[in-house]
C-alpha cells in the first residue's frame, strides 16, 4: 500500500537497478510525475510480491539514464514516458523518438501540467 | 535474405489493433518489432480535470473486459490514502464480481482461440457459456461489462440471498459444461498441434522480462497478486495455477484451470459472505502517495496514485498486464514459423485498450 522510496541521483540509478536485478527483483513499471520544475521518476520492483521503489528527481531539460540495458522490459515504459512527458532517456535500446503512441504531428507533451511544445533538442521541450 | 511482413493492426485473430513488424527469413521469424498507438486515449491525464469520484468511472473504461478490477484497484488506492475501512461485505461483493469478470474474460479468450484454430463450434459453445456469466453481471449490477459497482468507500449494489443462491447454481452448471469442453480442449489433435511447443517462454525469460498473469504462471512462476490477500482474498483458500512448459498450450491450460479456480472462489465467497453495510460515507480528500496491486484476468494490475488534498489527484498511473506481456511476446516470436504467429500472439490474451489506455 503506502510506500517508502530510496532517493537516488542519476549517477547512482543504473548501478542500483543492476544490484536489484542481481538480488532477484523484477521490474514492475516506472511512474513519472510532473513536479513543475522537475520530474519524479519512480521505479517499482517486485520480488515475491514485495515491492521496492527507487526515486530519481530529474530537473526538466536534463536527460535520464535508461535502465533498458538492465531490464529489457523498460524500453516500452521509457518510450511511453518520453511520449507523455518529453523525458529523454540516454541509452534506450529501442528509441521510438517520441512517437511510440503519438504521431509526428503531435507537438506537445500531453501529460505535462504546463503544456509546452516539443523541441528539436533533446529534453529541452519539457 | 530477410523479408519484412506486417502483422496487424487489423487481423482476423486480433480483437484489438496491434501491429508487429516481423522480420522473416523464409518462413521463420527472426525479429518482431511492435507499433502501438492505435487506441491510445491518454486516460491517466484525465485525473487533472476530473475529481476522485469521477475517476472511478474513467478507470473502468481503461478496459472493456475487466473494468470492475480497474475500479476496485483505484478505489483501494484512494481508500488506502484516506484510511477508509471498507465494510467486509463490500470486500466480498467486490471479489465476487472480480471473479465473475475473470471467468467471462477467460471464456472470451478461449472462444477467440478456438476461432483462431478454426474450431467454430467450440468458439460458439464457449461464448454461449460466457453469456451465463454476463447474465449474472446484468442481473446483479445492471450492466454486462462495465458494471460500475465500485465506489470509494464500498460498492453501489448489494446482492440478495436469492441472487447469491442463483449464482452458486449458475457456477455449478458452468462447471459441468466446462467438464465437457475439457475433453475437447485437452484431447484434440489440432489444438495440441497448434499450441504445444509454440511460443515457448522459459521460467527465466518470464521472470526477467516481467511477464504477468497466465503468461508468467504458464512458465512455472507461482505468482498471483491474489496471494497478497487484498480485499476478501485473505479469507479464501486457493493456490496459483501453474504450468511448467511455457508454451501456448501451457498458457491455455492455466486459463482453463483458472475457470475452475474462480468457480471455487465464488462458492467460498458466497458461503462466507457476512451481512452488513456495503459502503461507508467518505469525507475529505486524499493526500500522499500509494501503490496498489491486484490480479486481473491477464495478470498483475498496478495503480500508483499521488494526491495532495486538492479536488484533483496529482497523478494516476496505471500499469496493465498486457503492457508487461509485450516484451515477453517479442522474446517468444523469434524462431517460430510465420503461421504460428497468430496463435502465439493470441496466447498472451492481448488487451490493447488496457495497454495503451
Amino acid at each position: 500500500m503506502a510506500f517508502e522510496t530510496k532517493n537516488l541521483t542519476k549517477n547512482q540509478l543504473v548501478g542500483e537497478v543492476l544490484a536489484l536485478k542481481n538480488q532477484g527483483y523484477r521490474l514492475v513499471t516506472m511512474s513519472c510525475v510532473d513536479l513543475g520544475e522537475s520530474f519524479d521518476l519512480l521505479y517499482h520492483f517486485d520480488r515475491e510480491t514485495q515491492l521496492v521503489h527507487l526515486r530519481l528527481t530529474l530537473p526538466k531539460g536534463e536527460v535520464a539514464p535508461s535502465i533498458s540495458g538492465v531490464y529489457f522490459a523498460a524500453l516500452l515504459i521509457e518510450n511511453e514516458t518520453r511520449d507523455h512527458f518529453g523525458v529523454i532517456f540516454d541509452g534506450l535500446v529501442l528509441d521510438f523518438g517520441g512517437n511510440f503512441y503519438l504521431e509526428e504531428e503531435v507537438k506537445k507533451y500531453p501529460f505535462c501540467k504546463v503544456t509546452v511544445g516539443k523541441s528539436e533538442t533533446a529534453g529541452e521541450g519539457a | 535474405m530477410s523479408t519484412i511482413v506486417p502483422f496487424g493492426p487489423q487481423h482476423p485473430v486480433l480483437p484489438e489493433p496491434l501491429h508487429l513488424k516481423l522480420v522473416l527469413e523464409d518462413e521463420i521469424v527472426k525479429e518482431a518489432l511492435p507499433t502501438l498507438g492505435y487506441v491510445h486515449r491518454g486516460l491517466e491525464t484525465l485525473a487533472s480535470i476530473r475529481d476522485m469520484d469521477q475517476m472511478v468511472q474513467i478507470v473502468e473504461r481503461v478496459c472493456g473486459i475487466c473494468s470492475c478490477i480497474h475500479a476496485h484497484t483505484y478505489c483501494m488506492c484512494v481508500e488506502g490514502m484516506m484510511g477508509i475501512e471498507v465494510p467486509q461485505r463490500a470486500d466480498f461483493l467486490r471479489i465476487i464480481w472480480s471473479e465473475l469478470h475473470r471467468m467471462h474474460s477467460h471464456m472470451l479468450w478461449l472462444g477467440l482461440l478456438a476461432d483462431a484454430l478454426g474450431m467454430e463450434s467450440l468458439f460458439m459453445h464457449v461464448w454461449r457459456l460466457r453469456e451465463r456469466v454476463m447474465d449474472v453481471a446484468e442481473a446483479t449490477a445492471g450492466n454486462r461489462v462495465i458494471i460500475s459497482v465500485n465506489k470509494i468507500g464500498g460498492v453501489r449494489r448489494n446482492m440478495s440471498p436469492d441472487q447469491l443462491r442463483w449464482i452458486v447454481q449458475v457456477v455449478d452448471e458452468l462447471e459441468t459444461e466446462l467438464d465437457k469442453i475439457k475433453s475437447v480442449l485437452t484431447n484434440d489433435y489440432t489444438v495440441k498441434k497448434r499450441t504445444v511447443g509454440k511460443g515457448v517462454l522459459t521460467y527465466q525469460q518470464a521472470y526477467e522480462l516481467g511477464a504477468a498473469g497466465p503468461q508468467l504462471r504458464g512458465s512455472g512462476v507461482a505468482q498471483d497478486m491474489r496471494m497478497t490477500g487484498y480485499s476478501a482474498y485473505k479469507y479464501i483458500d486457493f493456490a496459483p495455477v501453474v504450468e511448467k512448459d511455457g508454451d501456448s498450450w501451457a498458457r491455455t491450460m492455466v486459463r482453463f484451470r483458472e475457470l475452475y479456480q474462480s468457480i471455487d472462489i465464488v462458492r467460498q465467497l458466497i458461503a462466507k459472505i457476512p451481512d452488513g453495510e456495503i459502503a461507508v460515507k467518505v469525507k475529505g480528500k486524499p493526500s500522499g502517495e500509494i501503490v496498489c496491486r491486484s490480479e486481473q484476468p491477464r495478470g498483475e494490475l498496478m495503480y500508483y496514485v499521488k494526491a495532495s488534498g486538492d479536488k484533483y489527484l496529482d497523478r494516476v498511473r496505471i500499469r496493465t498486464p498486457t503492457f508487461a506481456n509485450v516484451p515477453p511476446l517479442l522474446a517468444m516470436l523469434p524462431g517460430c514459423e510465420m503461421a504460428d504467429v497468430t496463435v502465439i500472439a493470441l496466447s498472451i490474451d492481448p488487451c490493447i485498450s488496457c495497454t495503451e489506455r
